[in-house]
């Protein structure tokens, strides 16, 4: 390779092709989408690629953000609502790599917002577009293990199953115990696996203003949620659907009717509750709000410092 | 065919110019489509000026082409746009995609003519387990902003959303209310204008605005 000054930054002249993928590979997960969106909840099989990453980590989310990414996103990407966990780290780092995209852990910058299992609390836009890292894409697929069988109650719209399996719940619990992937129906048809987000979230996906984009890389479906698109979490006329309620604010900042994550901070019972979504933490916490166990802003020159001598 | 030495008008044709850059241009065009396909009846603008299609395929339409076409995708072609050999050879060396013997078999079907456009049930609608591998028509369009003909509601529009375009065949709004009605199988439109698309997806409800 010759050490052209102009061209040796430039992502495109690297080994890999921009954002990783070959060109065929994005056409056919474009067409995949936009079959998506066409017929939203519904499962588009597509030709899901080995990416380099193990399943789980995300290969579906993966291949659809570099299918749609261009030179002038600003990409976002987060794991569990938070920004520096180890997911949201190596994807944000491999687009870093493969695209020389701008990336950011501020919601409200992104224009592609990747997420496993976390929709962030603050309301997304128009003009963003969030993907979704999904393990099992199937609702029905721990209820009737054939696909040749869940494909035919999709073709039917016959979901009897899953109204059993949550009045069971009630049956047993009193109460529908199901926390997270809490299954919806998508424009009044499709009955539709959220991804392993928190039942908190579901109410967020109902009439978003931003498009949702769903990739499963092991299992090979991308689906997909227009803006402003109905999405009723399925329950029972006297059993409503209900989201979880916490006791307490944020910690740090305070914040109420977010979701928070609980952290032990010791082995006598001491925890803590703060905001899964560390941007929207962050951005209240310079913003002036303060939770009770956040630390006094007078004595954060002592703890740096200390971290000096040290 | 023709002698390698023979640079006939349909050759030179063939070979004229697609993208000027494969990858960024795609991205480009597919980013808008995604856009106008996510909000039925939106025109996103888009322009690509490098692009130099044989006659009668349109910038935007070939620019699509390119995007979503390749040796995976059968395309059919209307006689409007098959009369011209050089737009079959021109798709044939830059995307691969196979001719499709009948619309039934097409998974793009491409439309050079709107106006005398077979009805869409010979399209291929797709089944009820897989709605997925139904025909999407791809159209050229003289304009998009013509006075309202319909007005949409549905999945991506927040409340309704009037949308006209030309020329289009007489019964074609009546074929699209009929297309909806089937969901989720059916075809998609996309309506390729000169300096930009629209889509209506099969999702999407459609009341024709009175006269």
């Amino acid at each position: 390779m010759s050490a052209h000054p102009d061209t040796a930054t430039s992502p495109d002249e690297g080994h890999y092709n921009f954002a990783y993928l070959d060109e065929q590979t994005k056409r056919m997960i474009r067409r995949a989408i936009l079959k998506g969106i066409a017929v939203p909840g519904y499962q588009v099989p597509f030709a899901s690629r080995e990416m380099p990453m193990p399943y789980g980590w995300g290969t579906g989310g993966v291949q659809v953000t570099a299918a749609i990414l261009g030179a002038d996103d600003t990409l976002k990407v987060i794991d569990q609502g938070s920004d520096d966990t180890t997911n949201a780290v190596s994807i944000r780092g491999f687009f870093e790599k493969t695209a020389g995209v701008e990336t950011t852990t501020r919601t409200s910058e992104a224009s592609i917002i990747q997420t496993r299992h976390r929709i962030p609390e603050a309301l997304l836009t128009e003009d963003q577009v969030l993907v979704y890292q999904v393990p099992i894409p199937e609702p029905l697929r721990f209820l009737e293990p054939r696909e040749t069988e869940t494909r035919k109650m999709h073709a039917l719209a016959e979901y009897g199953l899953m109204h059993v399996k949550l009045y069971e719940d009630i049956a047993r619990n009193g109460h529908i115990a199901t926390t997270y992937a809490y299954p919806v129906e998508v424009n009044d048809r499709y009955v539709m696996d959220p991804s392993p987000t928190p039942k908190f979230d579901n109410p967020k996906m109902h009439e978003m203003a931003a498009l949702q984009l769903f990739g499963a890389g092991r299992e090979k479906r991308i689906y997909a949620i227009p803006p402003h698109t109905k999405v009723k979490s399925l329950d029972f006329d006297d059993h409503p659907f209900e989201v979880q309620k916490f006791e307490k604010p944020c910690g740090l900042c305070g914040a109420e009717n977010v979701y928070l994550d609980e952290v032990i901070l010791d082995d006598k019972g001491g925890r803590m509750f703060v905001c899964s979504d560390s941007d929207h933490c962050e951005d209240r916490r310079s913003h002036g709000h303060l939770g009770e166990m956040a630390a006094d802003p007078a004595a954060s020159h002592l703890a740096s410092t200390g971290e000096e001598r040290a | 065919m023709v002698a390698p030495h023979a640079a006939t008008p349909s050759l030179t044709a063939a070979l004229a110019p697609g993208f000027a850059d494969p990858v960024h241009d795609a991205q480009r065009c597919f980013r808008a489509l995604m856009q106008t396909m996510a909000r039925p009846g939106t025109i996103q603008a888009y322009a690509n000026e490098t692009i130099a299609p044989p006659t009668p395929l349109s910038r935007t339409l070939a620019a699509l082409a390119l995007t979503l076409i390749d040796y995976d995708t059968p395309i059919w072609l209307d006689p409007a746009l098959a009369q011209n050999p050089a737009v079959a050879g021109y798709l044939k060396f830059h995307t691969g995609a196979p001719l499709a013997e009948t619309p039934g078999d097409a998974a793009f079907a491409l439309i050079g003519d709107p106006a005398a456009l077979m009805p869409l049930s010979n399209f291929n609608q797709g089944t009820l387990e897989y709605p997925d591998r139904s025909t999407t028509l791809l159209m050229h369009m003289q304009t998009l902003d013509a006075a309202a003909q319909v007005t949409l509601e549905g999945p991506g529009i927040k409340t309704s959303q009037p949308f006209g375009a030309a020329p289009l065949q007489p019964m074609f709004w009546d074929q699209l209310t009929a297309n909806n009605a089937q969901f989720p199988r059916g075809v998609d439109v996309i309506f390729a204008g000169a300096t930009g698309f629209a889509t209506v997806p099969r999702s999407t409800r459609i009341t024709k605005t009175e006269a």
